[in-house]
């Protein structure tokens, strides 16, 4: 009986532990999110803010209101730009994931195999890329891809490529995904390998001693056991890699079509806050679907 | 519209930046916040009048419109001076983002070139808002030894260099750059098909975009700033740029000594001439500042360094005997009377009219 009461004691602290989160979810998530969706409502006009209505005073919050209009959604659909747009980011997001997985898997499984000694030093190499800009690391790829770059001496020096020959991989789709591979590599590895670090080395033992060979353990055991990671690590690759602006910009040619950019030009362009308000909830819609299924996988493990 | 050197997302964090630093040095001193084209003054200017004057600098560079007028549209720039190029311009005077420029602060009024003036007040009536600080042309930058060895007879004065897929397709496999700018390459497509460059008629749109596509098939990237260093390397022949860069790019060239050589030409049909002028936003917290800064750059000698200095032409007129000789009798930047007949400018596009352009250019660019 006096433990319980003890439990409930000062609640008001309890409550408080827990409001912040969802304060700091309502203040930097909600809020925001409000306002934009009620921009994608309003109509463009050459004016400051450029759009309206505006909701500058509660006596014509009704009047504003009714002002209000889907017409922004709907000009979406009546434009194939825009989902060829989405699709794109989406075929180059998905893409980029899976190589991603496939190169940070077994890197991360390294990491999380070697001794002991030697683990904080492999995870600070991984981590330490971080230290420079990632705009100045990006740039630094245009040196390298570029046609008179250091991929084309080095291929020249070695023979592969002729004197006249140079490589032609900056402002292509292919420039892209060098980017966003090496970009995004640290997010997918670490939560791989501590998903990987934390598997108890002792079940595999178990395994090989009652005579399952190393693959089939790393399928039955290793895999599932690492699949929260990996789910983490496709995450946390995947979404930000869908509004990918900086890397397309810099690395991609004209034709690499992101919806990144395409909301770019909306905004700056067209000055169309309306439209690209729109385009950026419709963002958050297709992101939002895939978060709730991780979410909802997530409990089941 | 003219200058860039660095990318829009630079630009974007480099005025965040600056804007947090301006908010706090507005206490005590006297300061004016400048917000201008990125590599667009003799920084000595600067220094100069803060000797003379005691009023320091905040000085922030941007590099491209878009990213302007986005900030000033938003509100509470911080600002006291910034430099649109004219459509934009009109359409921020339309919006309420300026004030009135008060002429009696202005005692160096008098030195602006009457001709410059008068094109400016097609996008600012009456000359109320603003004071031209630069303009120049939109031309063909081009590496000379590269394209007189793959076609010595190629019309280099002419936009069938870009337009005319039987000239064009001979420079693809050299390079083609074209800046990333549609309300500017429209209105020089427009102008090569024979029509009125500043027409906003859907249709006429879509023919400069069809010859835009056509065109497209043999450009290697549309982009607003990359083809200085790409023409400087010599890692591309031709480029459809501006004219300030294209000669930044011919200077760099002569620097590194690389053998290349680069030239800008003034296209014969005619091309698009731009104005980036000098205005105060409407709520500006150093007016006074801001028209001292102003005035003083009116003033001739110092202008003339400015121009001597990044190589466009300016709007004052008593500057010129200020400039050196190779800036006043380079024909690229200050062109002769009877070119200067064909330069045109174009009025803003309305919101309708910008969807139609910027999904046209859209599609040019991304070959759909």
């Amino acid at each position: 009986m006096a433990d319980q009461s003890a439990a409930r004691g000062p609640t008001w602290t309890k409550w408080l532990v827990v409001a912040v989160p969802y304060l700091w979810l309502l203040v930097f998530f909600l809020a925001p999110f409000v306002i934009i969706v009620k921009i994608s409502l309003s109509q463009t006009a050459i004016a400051m803010p450029p759009y309206a209505p505006v909701f500058d005073g509660l006596a014509t919050f009704w009047d504003n209101v009714r002002e209000l209009s889907l017409e922004n959604y709907v000009w979406l659909t009546d434009d194939p730009l825009y989902w060829r747009s989405y699709l794109s980011s989406l075929r180059i997001a998905s893409l980029s994931t899976l190589m991603l997985l496939l190169i940070g898997y077994p890197i991360a499984y390294a990491m999380a195999r070697a001794p002991k000694s030697i683990r904080p030093t492999l995870l600070m190499l991984v981590i330490l890329p971080f230290w420079t800009s990632f705009l100045i690391r990006v740039y630094a790829w245009i040196g390298i891809l570029k046609p008179e770059g250091l991929l084309t001496v080095a291929l020249q020096g070695l023979g592969v490529l002729g004197p006249d020959e140079q490589v032609r991989i900056m402002n292509t789709e292919t420039a892209v995904f060098i980017g966003i591979v090496y970009s995004y590599l640290p997010f997918m590895i670490l939560p791989l390998y501590s998903a990987l670090e934390k598997l108890d080395g002792t079940l595999l033992e178990a395994a090989s001693d009652l005579g399952c060979p190393p693959v089939e353990a790393f399928w039955v055991i290793t895999w599932p056991l690492s699949l929260p990671g990996v789910i983490a690590g496709c995450f946390l690759c995947f979404i930000p890699i869908m509004g990918e602006f900086v890397i397309p910009d810099l690395l991609g040619g004209s034709e690499t079509l992101m919806i990144g950019r395409t909301l770019w030009n909306e905004f700056f362009s067209n000055r169309d806050w309306p439209v690209s308000s729109a385009v950026a909830v419709v963002l958050l819609v297709i992101l939002v679907v895939p978060i709730m299924v991780f979410q909802n996988y997530q409990k089941k493990i | 519209m003219n200058k860039s050197r660095t990318l829009p997302v630079i630009g974007a964090i480099a005025a965040v930046a600056l804007t947090a630093v301006a908010g706090q040095a507005l206490a005590q001193e006297r300061v004016v916040n400048v917000y201008n084209w990125s590599d667009y003054i003799d920084d000595s200017i600067l220094a100069d009048f803060t000797k003379e004057t005691g009023i320091k600098v905040v000085y922030d560079v941007f590099d491209s419109n878009e990213i302007l007028e986005t900030k000033l549209l938003a509100g509470g720039s911080g600002y006291d001076v910034v430099v649109p190029t004219g459509p934009f311009l009109a359409r921020q005077i339309q919006a309420g983002v300026f004030q009135k420029l008060d002429k009696s602060k202005l005692t160096n009024i008098n030195n602006v070139w009457p001709q410059i003036a008068e094109r400016l007040s097609k996008y600012d009536p009456g000359n109320e808002y603003a004071v031209n600080y630069m303009w120049g042309t939109t031309g063909i930058g081009l590496n000379v030894d590269k394209i007189k060895a793959i076609a010595p007879d190629a019309p280099v004065d002419s936009l069938k260099m870009i337009f005319d897929p039987e000239w064009a397709s001979k420079f693809k496999e050299c390079g083609i750059y074209a800046l990333d700018a549609p309300d500017e390459t429209f209105a020089i497509a427009l102008r090569y098909l024979g029509k009125d460059p500043d027409s906003k008629d859907p249709a006429d749109l879509e023919a400069a975009g069809e010859l835009w596509k056509e065109a497209a098939k043999n450009i290697r990237k549309f982009h607003s700033s990359e083809y200085i260093n790409a023409l400087a390397n010599g890692d591309i022949c031709l480029a459809l740029g501006w004219s300030g860069d294209v000669l930044q790019a011919q200077a760099r060239a002569e620097e590194a000594g690389n053998g290349v050589k680069i030239e800008y030409h003034i296209p014969t049909e005619g091309t698009y001439m731009w104005f980036d002028n000098l205005a105060v936003p409407a709520d500006a917290k150093n007016v006074e500042e801001a028209h001292e800064f102003i005035n003083y750059l009116l003033r001739p000698e110092v202008i003339a360094k400015a121009s001597n200095y990044v190589a466009y032409a300016n709007g004052n007129l008593a500057s010129q005997q200020f400039l050196d000789k190779e800036v006043l009798e380079n024909p690229a930047i200050y062109p002769p009377a009877e070119v200067v007949e064909r330069l045109f400018t174009i009025s803003p596009y309305d919101p309708k009219a910008q969807r139609v352009l910027t999904r046209v250019w859209t599609s040019v660019k991304t070959g759909t």
